[in-house]
């Protein structure tokens, strides 16, 4: 009997050998963990359990009979964080460079068939060399399958990718559809064809890291959610991340104790809108002071600066913001802020995450460039993800809310659940300026006039209480009450539903 | 006794003068510019006059405007701070003409004093100590010698025109008075067009220790003891104190009485100050005097109990002075800590904006102790770039040197200003500089102590062990808080674990965490165990403990794995990992940040308004490279030294963040 526990406990260790020492050391020269050391630090200690461990590929062409790895390159199981289910597979690079078999794909299908049924969410670490080649259309075929599962775990249960080395060709598919892909910085890169294939087809010459690394896709592309500085980094800010998100779309998004007033004051806030229109301020200030602990996890951080997504915490239950950024081009829409907010808003309706809207918006980016990229249709997302959100939604507007902007952002009539306004709101179709000089085109040559006309529009429009007396502004609020009114007012829609027609599914202006 | 009077400044002075003023039920007006609109000042005065734009030469400073304010409240006295009027004689001439009360001194003393050669032959006149010199033109160089020797060596040969070091030789010998005369007269010559010299007495050592008086108009005149300001960057006092740590009872007293002569001399009221030069034996000589309320008199006040400004307020409302120089002591000692919008980090570059947050320390005034924090700002408030960039003034008293010391070290521990840069790292430093708390210093002790600038504190092991708890322990707390959240698996939540290491400061503390009810014992692997108690809280900025008995506040922001802490002029970036976790972090690559040497990185947020060069042009030093508007302000950005463009990233219109590369060098 003992013999026979050896060998369990020598196939093991095999298994967990990977791809040996020397390939290991290999991996650690790179600044890169391996895939067993990478799942150690995303679970709670002593948390996981290995599926799979002695799955091998069945691959007879090109000699491959003769090396088969115990694993066939991914580790896949699943264990907790912090307590919760999640399930995980990490790509293996030491075991012939992380390709994907059609085994390979088996092992990572079979974490994901458990994930859907059991409502819990998948945390893929990708680090392939891409499709083994030896396979043949046998990988191609395991690529689909994991499309295919990704596509209906979509809104089902949430799926994070965190790209830890190479991801190319094909492979890069399977992450583009998964809710967030995280990178880390100079170990990871994602492209559909490489710097090789690049170079012949179109003569550009370009590196790897210039071509999909970390800080393109997070500041160019905005394929990456965020970036983080190694390995240890980025697990450890999955975790954090992790703790924002249901397990699935039937569950409540997870509330944690909390050590903040709910009432607290912030008496700064009233100071917060400079004296002058045109001046920025800093957007992020107001989401720190009125979250949780000032604990905020923003994702696109470094992509569409003029509008900024993330999550934050109200009396311990998530709530994910979008807010207008001023300090970035005035904090205007346009198809890069559409596109990144409409998705989050997305994802947030799909999971029961309630959305905080805070609103300074000078309108729509005018110019040829948008136009020809398209600004209506990006636009029309953002406002058809708003529209179509069941959440609650709660909605601030600290200044600006000009035009279709207005409309767009939250507004009570896309069904804001509360649109508050700070008293120095101001809704309106333009600025002043703009207003008076359509409207008073035959005075234009008269200075004085025009600015008596100016001065007149702000003092009939430059402020919330038009919009307030016809409810679309259920109240305007003092700025250092905002915590306390956005916080009772997501209490009070713990118990909302709503849903929206029966339908197939949307035809989103994708 | 008046029963309205304005304030013609702005800041913490006008907030410090209404404070003594309400005391005395008098009603205030402040007034100010469009920049100070929201400004505590105004909020705290019982009326307020707009007197224009934010330039104090199109405000504060324009004597028909303040004038017109006067007019407008009927103020019946006008208290001018520091800066600004308070030392404008034609001011208090408006004033009299109009039969308002002017809170200083009379305009004769005032224009006495605000001539450097005049006050020095005043002072000379009424026996004041003066740097001994020559101030006639001196020949040749044989004539220098022999004034020199007079004097006594060592001795400063300087260029009448001179300033800022040029033209200027210290010599102490005959041979170095012949060729520092004649090096200097060349450089005047050829720098100032003007080769005039003069010769004085060179003072080694310095320090500046200054004597407050106390003037009435009924021929009372009195001193309040000194203050020492040798802590200055630039001419500009950083840290003050009272008493001096150097002077003896005999000096104080020689300066004391003389500074009475010298303000009796030009028929001096009210409070003033007479500075003067101190030199390592001891011997002072008269600098000038100032005819105002000196920034740093609030060390004088908790040192003597006198308020100030309600003196100046009563002798300028002609009553005498009800304290006799008999009255006059010295109870325990105050340190002045000057918080400046300044970034030490950053070679003490301004820094202006908005104080996301503002918390001083609580004041308090008990028997053993006092805190005291003058201030013109609140949190939410802004450091406007049109005036001075002081943000407090820090006061600490205590019974004796080392314990105000201590207070001040506690005092800045609890000092929250985020938003901008500022020099409390910098303050927290000079106060555990050993020099510093061995009285040990000369006016150069900033330069000659940190002569390649600020780059913060490196903590001895103790203090690293007492940090390490700290974390150690809170990380503690806001771990288990993790492991409360909501939808975990039953009977299966996650276990925290009492070994961690700590990394701070480049090294790994190994640390087992035994926690109970009232706080945490963490032990070290060489056997020493700190206590750690506190009721502090995830999310907390400022985290206020107890490690061992002895208090250890820290501002605590919290990140992945761990916290960035700022403590006693370090800014550390503290890691708390599981072993296992260490093991694996300690083989990722080290990132190093890039070199930003060769970069013109963008020092503030704006916008590009013009780039001046393009790739491949040579650049000389101080040749203008680009052009930044922030705040509506145009900042032009300039070569630090020779060099050639490699790379312009950014062109017009471009908005930057801080620290955006604008362009790269070879």
């Amino acid at each position: 009997m003992s013999d026979i526990l050896a060998e369990l406990e020598r196939r093991r260790a095999n298994a967990r050998a990977g791809g040996g020492e020397k390939r290991v050391a290999a991996q650690h020269a790179k600044g890169k963990l391996t895939a067993r050391e990478r799942i150690g630090l995303l679970l709670d200690d002593g948390s996981f359990e290995e599926l799979d461990m002695f799955v091998t590929h069945r691959t007879t062409e090109f000699g491959m009979e003769k090396t088969k790895p115990a694993g066939d390159g991914v580790v896949t199981g699943w264990g907790t964080i912090n307590g919760r289910l999640v399930y995980v597979f990490s790509q293996d690079f030491t075991v012939f460079g992380g390709s994907l078999s059609e085994t390979h794909a088996q092992k990572i299908c079979k974490v994901m068939d458990m994930a859907i049924q059991n409502g819990a969410p998948v945390i893929g670490l990708n680090d392939s060399g891409g499709a083994r080649i030896q396979e043949g259309v046998a990988s191609l075929a395991g690529y689909a399958e994991v499309f295919q599962r990704n596509i209906m775990a979509s809104g089902v249960v949430p799926q994070i990718s965190v790209i830890m080395g190479p991801c190319a060709g094909g492979a890069v598919y399977s992450p583009a559809m998964t809710d967030f892909i995280f990178m880390v910085q100079d170990s990871s890169y994602m492209f559909v064809t490489g710097p090789d294939v690049v170079k012949t087809v179109t003569n550009e010459v370009v590196t790897a890291e210039e071509l999909g690394g970390a800080s393109t896709h997070t500041k160019k592309s905005s394929v990456a959610d965020g970036a983080f500085a190694d390995d240890v980094e980025a697990l450890a800010e999955i975790r954090r991340f992790f703790d924002f998100l249901p397990l699935n779309n039937r569950d409540k998004a997870p509330s944690r104790p909390f050590f903040d007033d709910p009432e607290r004051e912030e008496s700064s806030l009233d100071t917060l809108i400079p004296s002058n229109p045109n001046q920025p301020y800093d957007m992020k200030e107001l989401i720190l002071k009125v979250s949780d602990e000032g604990d905020f996890f923003e994702t696109q951080a470094d992509f569409a600066g003029n509008i900024i997504t993330g999550f934050i915490r109200l009396e311990g239950q998530p709530v994910g913001v979008v807010a207008n950024q001023p300090m970035v081009l005035a904090g205007v829409l346009d198809i890069d802020s559409s596109r990144k907010a409409a998705r989050f808003v997305r994802f947030c309706d799909a999971f029961e995450i309630p959305i905080l809207t805070l609103v300074d918006v000078p309108g729509f980016l005018p110019g040829t460039a948008q136009e020809y990229g398209g600004v209506i249709k990006h636009g029309a997302k953002l406002l058809f993800a708003y529209g179509e959100a069941t959440v609650p939604k709660v909605t601030v507007i600290t200044r600006k809310a000009y035009g279709g902007a207005y409309d767009v952002m939250a507004s009570k009539h896309l069904r804001g659940d509360f649109n508050y306004a700070w008293p120095t709101a101001q809704i309106a179709v333009m600025g002043a300026r703009g207003a008076t000089e359509i409207l008073y085109r035959s005075e234009l040559g008269d200075p004085d006039k025009i600015a008596e006309r100016t001065a007149e529009y702000e003092r009939n429009f430059a402020n919330p209480f038009r919009a307030a007396e016809r409810g679309f502004i259920d109240e305007v609020i003092s700025p250092h009450s905002t915590r306390r009114r956005i916080c009772r007012a997501f209490a009070s829609l713990r118990t909302k539903k709503l849903t929206n027609p029966w339908k197939k599914h949307d035809n989103i202006p994708l | 006794m008046f029963k309205k009077i304005l304030i013609a400044n702005r800041g913490e002075i006008a907030c410090r003068v209404i404070k003594s003023a309400q005391k005395m039920g008098i009603k205030t007006v402040a007034i100010y510019s469009d920049a100070d609109e929201n400004a505590l000042h105004v909020k705290m005065a019982d009326e307020a006059v707009h007197i224009g734009p934010p330039p104090a030469n199109q405000s504060y400073i324009v004597i028909d405007k303040v004038m017109e304010a006067v007019r407008q409240t009927g103020a019946e006295a006008v208290h001018p701070g520091y800066g600004f009027l308070s030392e404008n004689p034609k001011f208090a001439e408006a004033l009299a003409a109009e039969g308002v009360a002017f809170i200083g001194p009379p305009k004769g003393a005032i224009e006495a004093m605000g001539d450097k050669i005049t006050s020095k032959k005043i002072a000379q006149d009424a026996d004041v100590s003066t740097v001994p010199g020559y101030m006639g033109l001196i020949e040749d160089a044989d004539e220098a010698v022999k004034i020199s020797n007079e004097i006594g060596y060592p001795v400063m040969i300087k260029a009448s025109a001179g300033g800022g070091g040029k033209g200027m030789r210290i010599a102490w010998s005959d041979d170095e008075a012949r060729e520092g005369f004649q090096s200097s007269k060349n450089e005047a010559a050829s720098s100032f067009g003007d080769d005039r010299i003069f010769i004085e007495k060179f003072v080694t050592q310095p320090r500046h220790i200054e004597i407050q008086v106390l003037a009435d108009s009924h021929g009372n005149t009195i001193y309040l003891n000194e203050r020492e300001c040798s802590i200055q960057r630039r001419n500009q006092k950083v840290v003050e104190e009272a008493p001096s740590p150097f002077l003896d009872e005999a000096t104080r007293k020689a300066m004391g009485e003389q500074s009475c002569a010298l303000a009796a001399a030009v028929g001096y009221t009210s409070a003033g100050t007479v500075e003067f030069i101190v030199d390592g034996e001891r011997n002072f000589y008269f600098l000038e005097m100032n005819t105002r309320l000196q920034v740093e008199h609030p060390v004088t006040e908790l040192i003597t109990g006198i308020d100030l400004v309600e003196q100046m307020i009563r002798v300028a409302a002609g009553e005498e002075l009800s304290i006799t120089q008999g009255d006059i002591g010295i109870n325990g000692w105050a340190m002045e800590s000057r918080l400046y919008a300044e970034d030490p980090y950053r070679g003490f570059l301004p820094s202006i904006g908005r104080l996301s947050r503002y918390r001083p320390p609580e004041e308090v005034a008990e028997e053993a102790r006092a805190v005291r924090n003058d201030t013109g700002v609140y949190e939410g408030g802004e450091i406007s770039m049109f005036y001075d960039p002081m943000i407090a003034k820090l006061c600490t008293w205590a019974p004796d040197r080392a314990t105000a010391i201590e207070e001040m070290r506690i005092a800045l521990d609890s000092f929250e200003i985020e938003g901008i840069g500022h020099n409390i790292p910098f303050l927290a430093a000079v106060m555990d500089h050993p020099k510093f708390v061995a009285g040990d210093m000369t006016t150069a002790f900033i330069e000659e102590e940190y002569p390649e600038g600020f780059a913060g504190v490196e903590h001895d092991e103790p203090t690293l062990r007492r940090i390490a708890a700290a974390t150690a322990a809170m990380n503690r707390v806001a771990e288990i808080r993790r492991t409360r959240i909501a939808g975990r698996m039953d009977n299966h939540t996650r276990h925290v674990g009492d070994d961690w290491i700590v990394t701070l400061q480049g090294q790994s503390i190994p640390v087992t965490i035994t926690a109970d009810h009232s706080g945490a014992d963490v032990q070290f692997d060489n056997g020493e165990t700190l206590r750690v108690e506190s009721d502090w809280t995830p999310g907390q900025l400022l985290a206020r403990l107890d490690v061992s008995g002895a208090p250890l506040i820290l501002k605590a922001e919290s990140y992945s794995h761990g916290f960035r802490i700022r403590y006693r002029g370090a800014d550390l970036k503290v890691t708390i990992r599981t072993p296992p976790q260490a093991e694996l972090a300690s083989r990722m690559p080290e990132k190093t940040p890039p070199d930003t040497s060769m970069m013109l990185l963008c020092p503030m947020p704006g916008l590009i308004v013009k780039v001046d060069v393009s790739e491949g042009d040579e650049v000389e030093e101080g040749q203008a490279l680009c052009t930044v508007e922030a705040m509506k302000m145009e900042n032009i950005l300039r070569a630090e030294k020779k060099g050639k463009v490699s790379k312009v990233n950014a062109s017009a219109g471009d908005s930057l963040a801080v620290d955006d590369v604008i362009m790269e060098f070879e």
